[in-house]
């Protein structure tokens, strides 16, 4: 991680906490800290990393503004996470694209749209977009199985091996990358991240929108993340249902891949307008607010696939599947695309870096019992 | 936003712990009450919201406090640190209640964490608030708002009319406009006059403007001053102030504890002189911290550094500003504007008195010095290894001794010895009749809460009546 102005102001505040340590039990990020005494632009990144923004070091900082120190740790470290998110992009030249997150968020899911309903009436009958089409292999009257696989698989498979990619140069950038692997370090990382533990604010909920204690956005945060697991569920198990099986979709409302895609698609809908809510109403004086068109934007992006998919649900029997499918299938495509230029990578530093609090813990531990 | 207009039952002056547990407590009674508070809204909680834990008595241990801490222990402890200048049943009954403020400040919505990194000698005897000071404050003036409190932010009481014995009404400037406040009891929680350097100045002339004020500004000690000089009973001695030795880097006011250096023990002091005045070495931690200050206050310039090398800079908390760092003694006295060939004669000769011993930084060990004046009686290593730091220390304030006598329920005590009708104090304000001399950590938020809680009490009972 290279020097500028965020790391500089970021050691800063670091040096008053270290000193300081009245935070020490919100969260990972202050036990972490306590472990360094100086702090190299790569150890400020994996601080940033692990820190959930759950604003409970800034209402509770006795150096808070308008003090003349400023201590603003949540919205500090959430401007180095999104340069950390530049910085470790890859390949390297897409950096650029998290400085004008929001916009270019809009503009890929718009173009996911267009291309997928050009490409239906290039390569089919144009009618179909506007005729109720029924019975088995309904939806590939409309876009063909091999093209709707073809492209989806593409976009997600370079997003998976763009992002590890990212994931490899971030734990090299932030750190020792080596000691052995042990598998203890890995439960604890998978613990914190599947239950979200350090945005507990430590037992009693975060500050979600000022000095109150609440667990909104845990809990609307686990509807976005177990209701787009369900949606991936939903989509596999139709595969299933299709290569496995030869059960052709649409499937009944109660067959499996529908229930998990209609429950995960109102999770994804809660969580996401729950959080974009969170936003709005929240104290803007901890926010980052360069951050804040790319969350709005990818928030949005996967408010409309959930909404999209549960309204093709409702519609899929009449005549104006064919388009909904195509908008559907539009915006999926542009989540697959901006995944590894999105928030969403947010999912691997963050993972990487409880990983590495994992294995520092256990390590200091083992060094004193 | 308050009515001016209102004849409320009980007005409590201040803002910090002690004057919002009064509060508090007065409306959980049924009585109306208004909060009056100097700092805008971003300040507020006075230097409650630069503290970090309270000192409770436990029997047995509870999910933030280990063993048990008894009251004789207790006692002993506050013995021992006040010298005796403490008024024993006051001492005992705040003891005995300090048991149940934890649960109070629970149930006004503060979290306590069982204490982490850097504190674990505090860990038996004091129940740390989860972010400290500031997030206690925070959940007080919510629960506060939710009882339907009327608080004024920005708002100072410059005098509260008091007439035989009885208090009728106060005049504040409320944003700098003008304006009367009636109420049928009084509770001053206005913290000491630490910040007030005029006054300070009275007993310690120039020097005075040296001392850095560790907590809020708004300690200004109007409310004290005035009410002395109605002929309200003085307790403690107006000289006198808590104080450690704080970075002499940090802000002049409000720095907060961040600021504190404890790397004393671990390094040699020379005064501007550059001579040692006092065993580095004498106590440990927190009795040692609570001497430094006024050691340090009474140094030519208010001035002194701490001398350490790389053996000892990773046996205490780093410190927010870096020191001065050189390769040799020589250069070190350069960077921290001190007589160079002095401070090479001063580290030489303690080096050579240093005696063989097995260092344990956490308690009283054996390494100590020889036939050195002063010597340093333990931690003493030669300082050696390079590179060298120094560490510029002021004295920081805590705290002033100065307060209004108060009886058992909270009553101020008026000059012909009788309490007050129906005018309170708690907190700083009156923490002089327990706590004469010296500190034990987290006891001043003791006092403010046992002391509020009785204040608002007595102050709704009175006022039902
Ligand atoms: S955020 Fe503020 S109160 Fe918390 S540890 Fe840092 S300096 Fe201290
Ligand atoms: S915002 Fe929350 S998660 Fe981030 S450092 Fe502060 S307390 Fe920790």
């Amino acid at each position: 991680m290279q020097e500028t102005e965020t790391t500089t102001d970021a050691r800063r505040q670091m040096e008053v906490c270290n000193s300081c340590r009245y935070c020490e039990g919100y969260c990972a990020v202050f036990p972490a800290m306590a472990m360094r005494r100086d702090f190299t632009a790569g150890d400020l990144t994996h601080l940033a990393n692990l820190c959930h923004g759950c604003k409970g070091c800034y209402h509770a900082c006795q150096y808070a503004p308008p003090h003349q120190f400023g201590v603003n740790i949540p919205a500090t470290l959430a401007t180095l996470r999104l340069e950390s998110y530049a910085e470790y992009a890859w390949p390297p030249a897409m950096g650029r694209v998290f400085e004008r997150n929001g916009t270019l968020l809009s503009l890929t899911a718009a173009l996911g749209i267009a291309l997928v309903l050009i490409g239906v009436m290039a390569f089919g009958d144009p009618t179909i977009l506007y005729t109720a089409q029924t019975g088995p292999g309904a939806f590939f009257r409309v876009i063909p199985m091999w093209l709707m696989t073809s492209i989806a698989g593409a976009a997600f498979g370079f997003a998976i091996f763009a992002m590890g990619m990212g994931g490899m140069r971030y734990w090299r950038g932030t750190g020792s990358a080596g000691g052995r692997f042990s598998p203890a370090p890995v439960l604890d990382a998978g613990v914190s991240i599947l239950t979200l533990r350090n945005l507990g604010g430590g037992g009693h909920g975060c500050n979600d929108v000022d000095d109150a204690f609440t667990s909104q956005k845990r809990w609307l945060h686990h509807a976005m993340f177990y209701g787009f697991m369900l949606c991936f569920a939903a989509t596999t198990s139709g595969s299933i249902f299709h290569h496995v099986l030869g059960l052709r979709s649409p499937h009944s409302f109660f067959s499996l891949p529908v229930q998990l895609g209609f429950w995960g698609g109102i999770l994804l809908c809660i969580g996401t307008a729950g959080l974009i809510r969170l936003k709005i109403i929240t104290d803007p004086v901890p926010v980052a607010r360069q951050a804040l068109g790319g969350e709005y934007a990818l928030l949005s992006l996967l408010f409309l696939v959930g909404s999209t998919g549960l309204l093709l649900l409702g519609i899929r029997h009449t005549g104006a599947m064919g388009v909904m499918l195509a908008i559907h299938l539009g915006l999926v495509f542009a989540l697959f695309l901006a995944l590894p230029y999105s928030k969403m990578v947010h999912g691997v530093y963050r993972s990487l870096a409880l990983l590495r609090h994992a294995r520092e813990t256990r390590a200091a531990k083992a060094a004193n019992p | 936003m308050a009515d001016l207009d209102v004849l409320y039952d009980v007005v409590v002056v201040g803002g910090g712990n002690a004057a919002l547990s009064a509060a508090i407590t007065a409306r959980r009674a049924g009585a109306t009450v208004l909060l009056i508070e100097h700092a805008p809204r971003q300040m507020r909680g006075g230097n409650s919201r630069h503290t970090r834990n309270l000192r409770a008595l436990h029997p047995v241990p509870t999910d933030v406090l280990t063993e048990s801490y008894l009251e004789e222990e207790y006692w002993d402890d506050l013995l021992r640190v006040t010298g005796g200048r403490t008024d024993e049943p006051l001492a005992r009954m705040t003891i005995r209640a300090s048991q149940h403020a934890p649960g109070f400040l629970r149930d006004c919505g503060v979290v306590f964490q069982p204490s982490l990194s850097g504190t674990l000698s505090l860990s038996r005897t004091n129940a740390f608030f989860l972010g400290g000071g500031k997030a206690l404050v925070n959940a007080m003036y919510r629960t506060a708002d939710a009882l339907g409190i009327a608080v004024l932010y920005d708002s100072e009481v410059q005098h509260i009319v008091v007439e035989d014995g009885f208090a009728t009404e106060a005049l504040i400037t409320h944003r700098g406009f003008p304006a009367r406040v009636r109420g049928k009891t009084f509770i001053a929680s206005s913290g000491g006059f630490q910040a007030n350097r005029e006054w300070l100045r009275e007993y310690w002339g120039d020097a005075a403007d040296n001392f850095q004020i560790r907590g809020t500004p708004y300690a200004q000690g109007t409310i004290l001053k005035d009410l002395l000089a109605q002929g309200i009973q003085q307790v403690g001695d107006p000289t006198q102030f808590h104080a450690v030795a704080n970075d002499a880097r940090a802000p002049m006011e409000d720095g907060g504890l961040a600021m504190r250096l404890d790397c004393v023990p671990f390094a040699i002091v020379v005064n501007r002189d550059v001579e040692r005045f006092y065993d580095e070495g004498e106590d440990v931690w927190p009795k040692r911290y609570a001497i430094w200050g006024r050691l340090i206050a009474q140094q030519p310039d208010q001035r002194a550094y701490a001398i350490t090398d790389s053996q000892a800079l990773h046996n205490y908390l780093p410190s927010v500003f870096p020191p001065e760092r050189a390769d040799t003694i020589m250069e070190l006295a350069g960077k921290l504007g001190i007589d160079a060939q002095k401070l090479e004669r001063v580290v030489a000769d303690y080096n050579a008195s240093v005696q063989p011993g097995t260092f344990t930084p956490m308690k009283p060990d054996d390494c100590r010095t020889e036939g050195l004046t002063p010597p340093k009686s333990h931690w003493a290593r030669r300082i050696d290894k390079p590179p060298f730091y120094g560490h510029p220390l002021r004295p920081g304030i805590t705290f002033t001794f100065l307060g209004v006598k108060v009886n058992d329920r909270a009553r101020v005590m008026m000059a012909d010895g009788k309490p007050s009708a129906n005018l309170f104090a708690s907190g700083e304000i009156m923490a002089g009749n327990i706590l004469g001399q010296g500190y034990l950590a987290g006891f001043g938020m003791t006092i403010g809460t046992v002391f509020g809680r009785l204040a608002g009490e007595e102050a709704a009972r009175h006022a039902r009546n």
